[in-house]
C-alpha cells in the first residue's frame, strides 16, 4: 500500500506528501486499485477480528463444562463469527480482488464507474463499526445464530435494528460492487477480448456478480420483515398473526445458497488462474469450465431447501431438493478434473500460491463430498445442526475460499508491489495453516456423527478429546495467519524486484503479466495490442 | 466506442441490474403471501383455519382413525390449556365434538389467538372443522375457567392407511396486539 503511494507522488507531483492530504486520498480515490487495496486490508483485518472470535469459540470448546464465557456471549460470538468472516472477510477480499485485477485482465483503464466503486467500499468500514458496537448494546448482539432465525432472534435486545441495517448497508455495498463489475466486463473490454477469451475469474466474477443481484434483496427483504415484525406488528413470521416462521427460513436460504455459491465461485477462478501458470499448460476444458460455472449458478437457486429437511416438508419436496442438490456435484466435479487434467503432465513447480492452490483441490473436494452426503435427505435428519456440518462448509469454506485467496494474495502480490514475497516464510504458512486447519476441523466430523450439536458451549464428556484436538488446531491456524500479514507487510517494504511477468510463462495467460510490475496507476489507457490478447490462452 | 457513447451504454446498463434487484426485494414481500396459497393449495400447510359447513358423509365404521389433541402454550401466557381427552379413535364420516379447556391464572384480561396444526400435515385437507375457537380470537376474564369445543369430522375419502393424526393447538398471548388495535 505505501508503495502504491510513493509510486504515484512520484508519477504525479499534483499528489502531496502531507499526512492529511495522503489520507484524504483513501477516502476519495476512484481509483480501482486504491479501491482493492482498500477492499483488501479490510478483509485482512476483519479476517483477524473474526479469527478472534473464532478463538473465543474454541477456547470455550477446549474442555467440557463452562469455563470462560457464559453461555449468552458464547452465542453472540458463534453469530457475529460468522457474519464477520463471510461478510467482512471473504466477500470484500473477492471484491478487492475483482477490483485489482478485473481491469488489469480486460485491457481496461479503470473500471467503469468508479465514483459508486468508491462509495460502495466506504460503506463497508460504517457497517462493520455498526456491527461491532451491538455488542455493547443492552442485551448483546445478536445471538440466533448467522441465519437469523424468528423467533429466537425476536428476542435480540437493542442490537436487532442495527443488525438489520448493516445487513442492508452491506446489501447495497455488495449489489453496487456487483453492478461495476458487470458494466465493467460487459462494456469495458479491449477489442479483441471477446467473452470467451476471459480469464476464469472474470468470468466467476461475472455470475457472482448476477447472483449478488438475484439474491442480496431478497435477504435485505427478509431482514426488513424482522424488523416490522418486532417493531411495526406485522406477522410474517409470527404464528400468532396468521404468519409462519419457516417462511423466513425459505427466504433466508434462498439467500443463503447462492451465497454460499458467492463465497466459492471467485475461487474457482482463482485456482483456474494459478494452476495452468505453474503446470505450464492452458486450462484444460476452458468451454466447459464456462458452462460449469454458469450451470451452478443457476442450480443455486432452486436448491436452498436443502438446509430445511428437518422443518418438515412434503415427500415429494424432500425428494426434489435431494435430486436437485445431488445435481450440483456434477459441473462441480467437471472442474475438478479439468483442474487434474491441466496438471497432468504438466511441468509443474510448487511455489506458495501453486501449494495452496493444490491443497484447495484437494480439501475443497472433501468438503464437497459431505456435501453430497447431506443432501440425502434422509441420512441429513442425522447431520443436521451438529458438528458434521459445521465440518463441511469449514472445509468447502476455509481450505476452501479462503485458502483461494491465499493463493491469489501470492500470486499477484509481486504485481501488486513490484516485489517478491518472501517463498520460505510463505511455503512455512502454507504448511503450518494447512496441517493446523485440519487437525482443527476434521475431528469435527467425528464428533457430529456421534450427536454433537453445533452452537453449544457445552458438551457430553465423551467429546472431550477431539473437540481439544480441534482447538489446538485452531489456535495453531489463528496465530499462522500473523506469517501472513507480516509476508505482505514485507513485501510491500521492498524486496527482490520482480519482473513484469513474475511467473515464468504468465504472459501467455493473462493480460495483467504484461504490465509493469507495480502496474501504472491507470492500468491500460492506450487498449493492449490485439496479437497479445489472440495468443492468450 | 467514444466516451459519450460509452457512458450512456453503462448508465443504460446499471438502471437495468437496479429494475432487477429493485424486482428481487419486491419478490421476497410478494412470496408471504403466495407462500401460504402454496401450501394450502398442496395441503401441506398443517392448519384449516376456516369452518366448513356440517354435511352429512357417508359414515364408514369399519375403521378407526386415532385422534390425539394436544394444547400449547406458547412463551410465557399465564393460560392453563388442556384437552379434555387425549386420545380418541374415530370413524370418518362421523362428527365428534371435543371440548378444550383454558383457564387465565393471572390477575388480567388475556386475549389468546390459538393456531392449530395438524400432523402429518397430508392428512390436515381431511380434517374439516365445523366448529372451533382457533376461528377467532378468545378473551379470557381473569382467573376463570372457558370450555371451548372443537366439532370436526374425518373425510372418509382419507387414504386407507391413515391410521393416527395429531391435532395441536397453541395459544399465542395477543393482549398487547389486540389493544394497540382497538386504541
Ligand atoms: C457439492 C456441493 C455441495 C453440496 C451438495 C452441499 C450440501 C449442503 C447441505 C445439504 C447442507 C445442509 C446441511 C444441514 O443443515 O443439515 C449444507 C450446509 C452448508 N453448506 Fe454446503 N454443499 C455444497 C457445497 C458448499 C459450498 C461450496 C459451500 C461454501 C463455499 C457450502 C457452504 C455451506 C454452509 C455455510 C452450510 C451451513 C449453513 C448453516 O446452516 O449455517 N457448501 N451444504
Ligand atoms: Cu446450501
Amino acid at each position: 500500500m505505501s508503495v502504491a503511494t510513493h509510486d504515484d507522488a512520484h508519477a504525479h507531483d499534483h499528489h502531496d506528501h502531507g499526512p492529511a492530504k495522503g489520507f484524504m486520498r483513501w477516502v476519495t480515490t476512484t481509483n480501482h486499485k486504491d479501491i482493492g487495496t482498500l477492499y483488501l486490508i479490510t478483509g485482512l483485518i476483519m479476517f483477524f477480528v473474526g479469527g478472534a472470535m473464532a478463538l473465543v469459540i474454541r477456547a470455550e470448546l477446549f474442555e467440557p463444562g463452562l469455563q470462560y464465557v457464559d453461555p449468552h456471549f458464547f452465542n453472540q460470538m458463534t453469530t457475529l463469527h460468522a457474519l464477520i468472516m463471510v461478510f467482512g472477510a471473504v466477500m470484500p477480499a473477492f471484491a478487492g480482488l475483482a477490483n485489482w485485477m478485473i481491469p488489469m485482465m480486460i485491457g481496461a483503464p479503470d473500471m467503469a464507474l468508479p465514483r459508486m466503486n468508491n462509495w460502495s467500499f466506504w460503506l463497508l468500514p460504517f457497517s462493520f463499526v455498526m456491527l461491532a458496537s451491538t455488542l455493547f448494546m443492552d442485551g448483546g448482539a445478536a445471538a440466533a445464530g448467522w441465519t437469523l432465525y424468528p423467533p429466537l432472534v425476536l428476542q435480540t435486545g437493542n442490537a436487532l435494528p442495527f443488525t438489520v441495517f448493516t445487513v442492508h448497508m452491506l446489501g447495497m455495498s455488495s449489489i453496487m460492487a456487483a453492478i461495476n463489475i458487470i458494466v465493467t466486463v460487459f462494456n469495458m473490454r479491449a477489442p479483441g477480448m471477446t467473452m470467451m477469451k476471459l480469464p476464469l475469474f472474470v468470468w466467476t466474477w461475472v455470475i457472482t456478480a448476477f447472483l449478488l443481484i438475484a439474491v442480496m434483496p431478497v435477504f435485505a427483504g427478509a431482514v426488513t420483515m424482522l424488523l416490522t415484525d418486532k417493531f411495526f406488528g406485522t406477522s410474517f413470521f409470527n404464528a400468532a398473526g396468521g404468519g409462519d416462521p419457516v417462511l423466513y427460513q425459505h427466504l433466508f436460504w434462498f439467500f443463503g445458497h447462492p451465497e454460499v455459491y458467492i463465497l466459492i465461485l471467485p475461487s474457482f477462478g482463482i485456482i483456474s488462474s494459478i494452476i495452468p501458470t505453474f503446470s505450464r499448460k492452458p486450462l484444460f476444458g476452458y468451454a466447459s469450465m464456462v458452462y460449469a460455472t454458469s450451470a451452478i449458478g443457476f442450480l443455486s437457486f432452486i436448491v436452498w431447501a436443502h438446509h430445511q429437511y428437518t422443518v418438515g416438508m412434503p415427500i415429494a419436496g424432500e425428494l426434489y431438493f435431494t435430486y436437485a442438490t445431488m445435481l450440483i456435484a456434477v459441473p462441480t466435479g467437471v472442474k475438478v478434473f479439468n483442474w487434474l487434467a491441466t496438471m497432468w503432465k504438466g511441468a509443474m513447480t510448487f511455489e506458495t500460491p501453486m501449494l495452496f492452490a493444490i491443497a484447495f483441490v484437494v480439501l475443497f473436494t472433501m468438503g464437497g463430498f459431505t456435501g453430497l452426503m447431506m443432501s440425502i435427505s434422509p441420512a441429513d435428519l442425522q447431520y443436521h445442526d451438529t458438528y458434521f456440518i459445521v465440518a463441511h462448509f469449514h472445509y468447502v469454506l476455509v481450505p476452501g475460499a479462503v485458502f483461494a485467496l491465499f493463493a491469489a494474495a501470492y500470486y499477484w502480490l509481486p504485481k501488486w508491489t513490484g516485489h517478491m514475497y518472501d517463498e520460505r516464510l510463505g511455503q512455512l504458512h502454507f504448511w503450518l495453516t494447512t496441517i493446523s486447519v485440519n487437525i482443527c476441523f476434521f475431528p469435527q466430523h467425528f464428533v457430529g456423527l456421534a450427536g454433537m450439536p453445533r452452537r453449544i458451549p457445552d458438551y457430553a464428556v465423551q467429546f472431550a478429546e477431539f473437540n481439544a484436538m480441534s482447538s489446538v488446531g485452531a489456535f495453531v491456524f489463528g496465530f499462522s495467519q500473523l506469517i501472513f500479514a507480516y509476508v505482505i507487510y514485507k513485501a510491500i517494504q521492498g524486496g527482490e524486484k520482480a519482473t513484469s511477468e513474475v511467473w515464468e510463462g504468465a504472459e501467455a495467460h493473462g493480460l495483467e503479466w504484461h504490465l509493469s510490475s507495480p502496474p501504472p496507476y491507470h492500468s491500460w489507457t492506450e487498449a493492449p495490442p490485439k496479437e497479445i490478447i489472440s495468443d492468450l490462452h | 466506442m467514444d466516451n459519450k457513447e460509452l457512458q450512456k451504454a453503462n448508465a443504460r446498463l446499471v438502471w437495468r441490474i437496479v429494475a432487477i434487484a429493485v424486482l428481487m426485494f419486491g419478490l421476497g414481500f410478494a412470496i408471504a403471501p403466495y407462500y401460504d396459497a402454496v401450501c394450502s393449495y398442496f395441503g401441506i400447510s398443517g392448519r384449516v383455519n376456516e369452518a366448513s359447513s356440517e354435511q352429512t358423509m357417508q359414515v364408514d365404521a369399519s375403521r378407526e382413525i386415532s385422534v390425539e389433541f394436544v394444547s400449547v402454550v406458547n412463551g410465557q401466557m399465564p393460560l392453563k390449556f388442556r384437552a379434555e381427552t387425549s386420545k380418541l379413535k374415530v370413524n370418518p364420516g362421523q362428527y365428534y365434538t371435543v371440548n378444550y379447556y383454558a383457564e387465565n391464572t393471572s390477575d388480567k384480561k388475556l386475549v389468546g389467538r390459538a393456531v392449530p396444526s395438524i400432523s402429518p400435515a397430508w392428512l390436515s385437507a381431511f380434517l374439516k372443522k365445523a366448529e372451533c375457537f382457533c376461528f377467532s380470537e378468545q378473551e379470557f376474564e381473569p382467573h376463570k375457567e372457558r370450555k371451548m369445543p372443537v366439532r370436526f369430522v374425518i373425510d372418509p375419502a382419507v387414504q386407507a392407511d391413515a391410521k393416527e393424526m395429531t391435532l395441536s393447538y397453541t395459544f399465542f398471548d395477543i393482549t398487547e396486539k389486540s389493544q394497540t388495535i382497538k386504541n
